[in-house]
C-alpha cells in the first residue's frame, strides 16, 4: 500500500517536472520529438534509480557514520558523474542497440538536475505525504527514484507530443521557441494541479 | 572601459535567463517571492564568480580529458562553502531555497561559463565575465519573483497593498512558466527595438 502511494504521489501529485522544477532544463532541450523524448526518459529512469540507491548506501554507510555530511553535495555529484560513464561503457559492450538508442543522452544526464535532486531528496528526507516529512528506507528510495523518472517521463512525452503539433501551427514571432513552449508547461502544470489532493 | 563591457554584456546580450534559456531549474522553482529569487541570483553569483576565478587560474594544468570532473568538484566545493554560509547566517532563506541551493552544482551556468569563458580568459577578466553573467541571472530572477508575488500574494518585497490572497496559481508551479513565458517575449521585444 505505501508503494502505491509512494507511486501515485511522485508520478502525478508531486510531478517532478511539473511541480518541483526538476529537470527542466532536458524538459526543455530535447523535447522537440516523441521519440528523443522517449529514450531520455529512459536514461533517466535507468541512472536515476541506480544512483539513488549507490548515494542512499553511501550516505548512511559513509558518510554519516564519518561525520562528513558536508562533503555530500561534492560526493554524490561524484558519484553520479562516475556511474553515468560506467553506464555508458557497460551498455557499449553489453548492448550496443540499446548504447545505440541511449548514447547521446547519457553524458547529458550528469548536468540533469532531477538525479541529484531525487537522490538529495530521498537521503535528506524531504519527501513528504499526507504533510508530514518521512523517512524513506532503501526500497523505498528506489521505488521513490523509480517513479519520479517516470513521472518525469510522462511529462516529457506529452509535452514532445504537443510541440510537435506546435510546430505546425503559426506562432507569433516573439512566442517562436521556448517562450510559446514554457506557456505549454505552464497549463500542463495547471492540468496536474488537479491531481492535487489524491494522496 | 573594457571590464564594464563584459558586464554589460552578461546582463544583456548574454542574459542567462532571457536570452540563453540555462539554468532554468532554480529560475522556476525557487522565485515565488522577489527576496527569494535575489537570494537565489546572488548564491549562484557568488559560486559563479569563485568558480571562473579558480577555473582559469587553473585550466593550464588541468589535462584535457578530465577537465569537466574538474570543473564540477571546483564547483562543488564553492557550493558546499555556500551552503554552510547560508546555514550559519541567513537560516530562513536556507530554509526557503532547499534543495536547490546544492543544486547550484548542476545549474548549466556555471559549468556553462566554465567551459566558455574561464579556461581560456584571464583571471581578472573571467572575474567580471562571472560578475556580469551572475548580475543578469541575479536581475532576471528578483524581477520575475517580482512579477510573481505581485499576482500572486499580492505584495511587494514583502509589503502586502491587499487584503486577502492574491492569485493563487502565479505562486504555484503553472504561474512561474507562464510568467517566464511573457518575461521572455518582452525582453525579445525590448532589446530587438534597440538593436
Amino acid at each position: 500500500m505505501e508503494y502505491i502511494i509512494i507511486i501515485i504521489s511522485a508520478v502525478f501529485v508531486n510531478n517532478i517536472l511539473l511541480s518541483q522544477f526538476l529537470g527542466v532544463c532536458p524538459f526543455l532541450g530535447v523535447s522537440k520529438k516523441v521519440n528523443t523524448a522517449l529514450g531520455m526518459s529512459a536514461a533517466v529512469t535507468f541512472v536515476m534509480a541506480l544512483s539513488t540507491l549507490v548515494t542512499y548506501l553511501l550516505q548512511y554507510y559513509v558518510l554519516v557514520p564519518l561525520g562528513i555530511g558536508f562533503l555530500q553535495t561534492v560526493s554524490f555529484i561524484l558519484v553520479i558523474a562516475g556511474l553515468v560513464q560506467m553506464v555508458e561503457i557497460i551498455l557499449k559492450k553489453i548492448s550496443p542497440a540499446l548504447y545505440q538508442a541511449l548514447g547521446i543522452f547519457l553524458p547529458l544526464i550528469t548536468t540533469n538536475c532531477c538525479v541529484l535532486g531525487v537522490a538529495l531528496l530521498v537521503v535528506n528526507n524531504e519527501f513528504t505525504f499526507g504533510g508530514d516529512p518521512h523517512m524513506l528506507n532503501l526500497g523505498q528510495s528506489v521505488v521513490y527514484a523509480v517513479a519520479s523518472a517516470l513521472g518525469f517521463g510522462l511529462a516529457i512525452t506529452l509535452f514532445a507530443g504537443i510541440r510537435e503539433q506546435l510546430d505546425l501551427n503559426n506562432v507569433p514571432k516573439a512566442f517562436r521557441g521556448v517562450p510559446i513552449a514554457l506557456i505549454v508547461a505552464g497549463i500542463m502544470a495547471m492540468a496536474f494541479m488537479g491531481f492535487s489532493g489524491i494522496v | 572601459m573594457g571590464k564594464l563591457k563584459l558586464i554589460a554584456e552578461g546582463i544583456i546580450k548574454n542574459n542567462p535567463t532571457f536570452v540563453l534559456i540555462l539554468g532554468m531549474c532554480p529560475t522556476l522553482g525557487t522565485t515565488t517571492s522577489a527576496i527569494n529569487g535575489m537570494g537565489m541570483g546572488l548564491a549562484t553569483l557568488f559560486v559563479l564568480v569563485l568558480s571562473n576565478i579558480t577555473i582559469s587560474a587553473i585550466a593550464k594544468l588541468i589535462p584535457e580529458q578530465v577537465r569537466i570532473p574538474s570543473y564540477i568538484v571546483v564547483i562543488a566545493a564553492f557550493v558546499t562553502i555556500v551552503q554552510l554560509l547560508l546555514q550559519a547566517f541567513l537560516p530562513s532563506l536556507y530554509e526557503t531555497l532547499g534543495l536547490f541551493i546544492p543544486l547550484i552544482v548542476v545549474n548549466c551556468i556555471v559549468l556553462g561559463r566554465a567551459e566558455a569563458y574561464a579556461n581560456k580568459n584571464s583571471v581578472i577578466d573571467s572575474a567580471f565575465d562571472g560578475l556580469g553573467v551572475g548580475l543578469g541571472f541575479t536581475i532576471a530572477l528578483t524581477i520575475l519573483g517580482f512579477v510573481r508575488e505581485l499576482l500572486g500574494s499580492g505584495s511587494i518585497f514583502g509589503w502586502k497593498f491587499i487584503d486577502g490572497d492574491g492569485i493563487l496559481a502565479f505562486v504555484l508551479a503553472p504561474g512561474a512558466f507562464i510568467v517566464l513565458a511573457y518575461l521572455i517575449v518582452l525582453f525579445r521585444k525590448v532589446t530587438a527595438k534597440k538593436a
